[in-house]
């Protein structure tokens, strides 16, 4: 029987009462006393000189309440990088500066040039279009390759070139992955690009400034993934702010992918422009802009070689990709190509030798950060697809090929740098054969056929590092953060428990799976425990969601700080039942004396907590409340395998998603429909991202595809149901939870599965030249491949 | 959007009034419209509204069994009312958008914009309908006049449509996958005096009739008579969703398809 509560129930989220009710309270939702609007102007060209911004005319206009240029902002940091990365020769990487407003260059269209704050915000967007700027127009430096020629223009004209940097992993390895190489029995190559992507999160960004010159208090209202970060980041960095007179909160957030992890200009401006103005300035992104301003994803131009042996083994992998930063370095773009991808190279197979090299590019675009996956998907891209090419040119069965090369004994310690702890392969792979009903493949083909279309079938495998991350790891690799979680659990009078998490939800479904778990540990029903995250002012330092690292490392904290509380709680117990703390036992929320019927509730025990009447007061304190942080040794790995069964039209290169399988190992899993639910949007993602979704900038740098009518997200209708499962479990071997994550998985695991059955379906109907096709696989991409 | 002034007329003349000042715009379903002016692409100083003129909505059948479509009728309606009568056309309006475009946007809208992407132009092209307007008539091979152009005069409201009924018809649209407008859409009709075929979303010059492919099809309508035919790449359009040559391809695709499901 399905558990009904605590660990392992598939409880409703209970957040989704006020988001399917319209009762969310998203931070447009705030309107403060006096609040001013905002309204950025912005470069309409990708690259130009900036001699001049005249703001006279605008500051004259109705409603008009100050209109800031850069040079207001002098002495104001730039936006800062959080990670540095260190390239092959040992030198660090290039690391331009980034004004809140443009100085001397715009560097995309999109670029903030100034900022007028006025009544209304169609007064500030009117006054905006009467600033004047002269911008001198220069060439745009848009493909990755032309813009490392030299004699290129260059985007920052105070570094050597427009190389970030030119790194290498693992750099000791080079020679002999080279020689692997040359005497390798079959080498299979491949050029790919794995396309840049639009966010999309469905709430756009919004930032509320806010002041208080009675206390010197400055408040921001953010769309975040993460508060206590911008909250560094932003008071240390860019304003000059101490922590305690800085709050950050971060309500009800719509949706991030990635793109809401890092510190944007806008924040920085509306908290600096609320202090001068000693007024509230509100600033609400609008779906335009963001097109144009929230940081992107992926975008990288690989070329992959897999070294073999004659019996298909794994002996090589050798990869060169460039990686697009854009036009400034986003709060976490360096370590996306380089630590969340080239450690994750391995894959799920024994290859002795691997050598990655990254060459990370400015480029006038908009700036690449992380989304969803965030490198790791660029990683299981590219190796599913050339494992899935190698099969062919040998002539073995994709699914032999991967099992042969498997790693089947753990803990393994990859050639690139990282140590899975637990995994069993064969087990999620035997399992998605199995829902995938891939034994029926045959007779559907055959039904397709009968119909005039080409049908397809798409297998991959899949690992990613979760749980980010050790800091002491990160810390080694560039991280200018530590990367622990945190968690303060309040336990009031009369046994209710506030827990207050680092860690941000938006859309993730915390407030029910956090509850579930502190419920089960004390036995108690999920709706006494609440739980509250996303404002600076009453949660301990966290370092917020993402790389799906919510359960695995806020989790293990909360985990901690209840068991601190049970503790605590244990020894009072003990004293009101005149035991020894030791023969105290926790059952379904009451403690017990060993062996005996003598017990007390849960309720009692608290409130003899707040009411110490009769109370060890020599021993210890009363009240219970307790915080822990929790700083994990190692990385998640959670894997799996996906297929997709693919029917496509032969007159029109139209692909049709006709069944799609995902079999993952999550390890322990909290709340099975969360998970379903997390597994279910990946999918979508990474099938959008296979056949739907392209980011085109023109020749003068306009993005094409800047709204909906151009950039095309899944939508149900491109979607079929999926069959998943995540029975497979190895538990995670170094969290209290035993839990991996699972937030990025789909996203992750999907897209090679898609392309993969793409071509198998178009092999199948003997167009044995197509080897390939770049996402997304739209009709006329394929219809174009067909035609040879 | 910019600042303008909203008119409601009760009655068509008053609605021609207000459209007679300067900088004066109709306004329909507003469903091309006020994301333009959301954009802040237009700035008309003022939007007459022809949502409350019942004389300009609904469907019925004239004298000669034509299907009379009121220039302000909403798609929904269309797709409803016209089923029993011209199955082909109230497909076409029954896939346009959402339903929300569909109970907002209107016949009269769509044609008066002329959207090279969009569908009711095929319909009107490939029906031989006649728009009529305020002031005349005007037959659909003289109304489109290019990408987002027509026969109209400023100001001159489309009051109705009338589609002569084909003894068979179908629409077929592939979808653009973004804004699911056409990528290319074709409508063909056969009547008693020969197959009219409309094609949208292709060229650059807007909707067009494929005179080869009627020809063909006038003699033996069967998928099978275009198989020899093909159409120029060169007045196609080309943009991230398909090539000028991919575009061409599909006319022809879609043209056998439609026949086909004329039956
Ligand atoms: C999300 C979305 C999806 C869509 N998908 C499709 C699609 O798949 N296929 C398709 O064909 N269309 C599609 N459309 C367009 C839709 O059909 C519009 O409704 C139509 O193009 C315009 O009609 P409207 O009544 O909304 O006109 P409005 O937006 O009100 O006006 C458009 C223009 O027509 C003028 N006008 C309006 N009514 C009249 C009249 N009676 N006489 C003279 N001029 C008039 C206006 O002055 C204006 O210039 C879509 C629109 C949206 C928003």
């Amino acid at each position: 029987m399905p558990k009904d509560h605590g660990i392992g129930a598939s409880s409703k989220r209970r957040e989704d009462v006020r988001f399917l009710t319209g009762r969310g309270r998203y931070t447009d939702d705030i309107n403060l006393q006096g609040q001013a609007h905002a309204c950025f102007v912005r470069s309409q060209v990708a690259h130009g000189r900036l001699n001049g911004v005249n703001t006279d005319a605008a500051a004259g206009m109705p409603g008009v309440i100050r209109v800031f240029t850069a040079a207001d902002f002098e002495g104001v940091g730039g936006l800062p990088c959080g990670w540095q990365v260190t390239d092959r020769h040992g030198a660090p990487m290039q690391e331009p500066g980034h004004p809140v407003l443009a100085t001397g260059k715009v560097r995309h269209v999109g670029d903030p040039i100034a900022l007028v704050v006025a009544e209304t915000y169609d007064q500030a967007r009117d006054a905006a279009e009467a600033v004047v700027v002269d911008i001198e127009e220069l060439e745009p430096v848009l493909d990755m390759k032309a813009a490392l020629a030299d004699g290129a223009p260059k985007v920052h004209d105070d570094l050597t070139s427009n190389l970030c940097y030119d790194w290498g992993f693992v750099e000791e390895n080079r020679e002999a992955v080279n020689k692997a190489f040359e005497t390798a029995h079959h080498v299979t190559t491949l050029d790919l690009v794995n396309q840049r992507l639009v966010p999309n999160a469905m709430e756009p960004r919004v930032a509320i400034g806010d002041y208080n010159f009675a206390t010197d208090d400055s408040t921001l209202y953010t769309t975040s993934q993460n508060p206590h970060v911008i909250r560094l980041l932003m008071g240390a960095f860019v304003l000059g702010i101490p922590e305690h007179k800085l709050r950050v909160v971060a309500p009800d957030v719509g949706g991030g992918f990635g793109s809401k992890i890092f510190h944007y200009a806008e924040e920085a401006a509306v908290t600096f422009a609320a202090k001068q103005l000693r007024r509230p300035v509100k600033w609400t992104c609008t779906r335009s802009e963001s097109f144009v301003t929230d940081a992107q994803g992926r975008d990288h131009v690989t070329k992959i070689e897999l070294a073999l042996d004659a019996e298909g083994h794994f002996q090589a992998i050798r990869t060169e990709t460039y990686a697009n930063m854009g036009a400034y370095l986003s709060t976490f773009a360096p370590s996306i190509p380089t630590w969340l991808h080239g450690t994750l190279m391995a894959g799920n197979y024994k290859t002795p030798l691997i050598y990655v090299n990254v060459k990370a590019v400015f480029t006038n675009t908009v700036p690449v950060d992380a989304y969803r996956g965030a490198g790791r998907p660029e990683a299981t891209f590219q190796l599913e697809r050339v494992i899935d090419k190698a099969a062919r040119e040998i002539g073995m069965d994709p699914v032999e090929l991967r099992r042969k090369n498997f790693i089947t004994e753990f803990p393994y310690a990859t050639p690139v740098a990282v140590e899975y702890d637990t995994g069993d392969y064969n087990a999620t792979l035997d399992k998605l054969l199995e829902i995938a009903d891939v034994a029926g493949f045959e007779a559907r083909l055959a039904e397709s056929k009968a119909r005039g279309k080409l049908r397809g079938l798409g297998i991959n495998c899949y690992i990613e590092a979760c749980g980010i991350a050790p800091s002491h790891l990160v810390g080694q690799l560039g991280a200018r953060a530590g990367l622990y979680e945190s968690a303060t659990v309040r336990v009031n009078a009369t046994g209710g428990l506030v827990v207050m998490t680092g860690s941000h939800s938006h859309g993730q479904g915390h407030e029910t799976s956090f509850a579930q778990v502190v419920a089960d540990m004390i036995g108690i029903p999920e709706n006494m425990i609440e739980i509250v995250h996303g404002d600076t002012a009453n949660t301990p330092m966290g370092m917020g969601t993402y790389g799906s690292r919510s359960l695995a490392v806020g989790g293990s904290a909360m985990v901690k700080a209840t068991n601190k509380i049970i503790a605590k709680a244990r020894k009072i117990a003990a004293h009101l039942m005149e035991a020894s703390p030791e023969d105290i036992e926790l059952k379904d929320g009451r403690f017990t004396v060993a062996g005996t019927d003598k017990s007390v509730a849960w309720g009692d025990v608290t409130l003899a907590a707040y009411v110490p009447h009769n109370y060890p007061l020599d021993e210890i304190e009363p009240g219970l409340e307790e915080t822990a942080f929790y700083d994990p040794n190692n990385f998640t790995y959670p894997a799996g395998a996906y297929a997709c069964e693919v029917e496509v039209d032969p007159e029109t290169g139209k692909v049709t998603v006709e069944r799609f399988a995902a079999a993952d190992d999550f390890g322990n899993i909290v709340n099975p429909m969360i998970v379903d639910g997390q597994v279910h949007g990946g999918i979508a993602q990474g099938i959008g991202q296979a056949l739907l979704e392209t980011t085109t900038y023109d020749e003068y740098g306009q993005l094409l595809s800047g709204s909906y009518m151009d950039y095309a997200m899944p939508r149900a209708s491109d979607v079929p149901f999926y069959a998943v499962d995540h029975s497979c479990q190895t538990p995670c071997t170094h969290n209290p939870l035993g839990v991996k994550g699972c937030g990025e998985a789909g996203a992750i695991g999907s897209p090679p599965a898609v392309v993969n059955a793409v071509v198998d379906a178009l092999q199948r109907a003997g167009m044995t030249h197509i080897t390939h096709i770049d996402m997304p696989l739209t009709p006329s991409r394929v219809w174009a491949a067909m035609q040879g | 959007m910019y600042a303008f002034e909203l008119v409601r007329p009760a009655t068509l003349d008053e609605a021609v009034t207000a459209l007679g000042t300067e900088e004066a715009q109709a306004l329909g379903g507003g469903q091309t419209l006020i994301p333009t002016l959301k954009q802040r692409l237009a700035a008309p100083a003022k939007l007459v509204c022809l949502g409350g003129l019942a004389e300009l909505k609904g469907v019925c059948i004239d004298d000669d069994g034509a299907v009379c479509v009121g220039g302000a009728t909403p798609h929904a309606v269309v797709a409803a009312e016209a089923a029993a009568h011209y199955p082909a056309l109230a497909a076409l309006a029954g896939n346009i958008g959402d339903p929300a475009v569909r109970n907002r946007g209107t016949i009269g809208g769509s044609l008066a914009n002329n959207d090279p992407s969009a569908c009711y132009p095929a319909a009107a092209l490939g029906s031989g309908a006649t728009i009529r307007t305020v002031n005349r008539d005007i037959a659909a091979d003289d109304f489109f006049q290019g990408m987002f152009t027509t026969a109209l005069e400023d100001g001159e409201i489309i009051t109705e449509v009338r589609f002569p009924v084909p003894e068979r018809a179908a629409y077929q649209k592939f979808e653009q996958p973004a804004s699911r407008f056409a990528l290319v859409g074709v409508f063909v009709a056969k009547y008693a005096d020969g197959v009219r075929v409309a094609v949208t979303g292709a060229s650059e010059g807007g909707v067009f009739r494929w005179a080869e492919a009627e020809a063909a099809l006038s003699a033996d309508f069967s998928a099978a008579a275009i198989a020899g035919l093909s159409l120029e790449a060169d007045m196609m359009i080309g943009d991230l969703h398909g090539s000028p040559e991919y575009r061409a391809h599909l006319v022809k695709v879609l043209t056998g398809r439609a026949v086909t499901a004329a039956g």
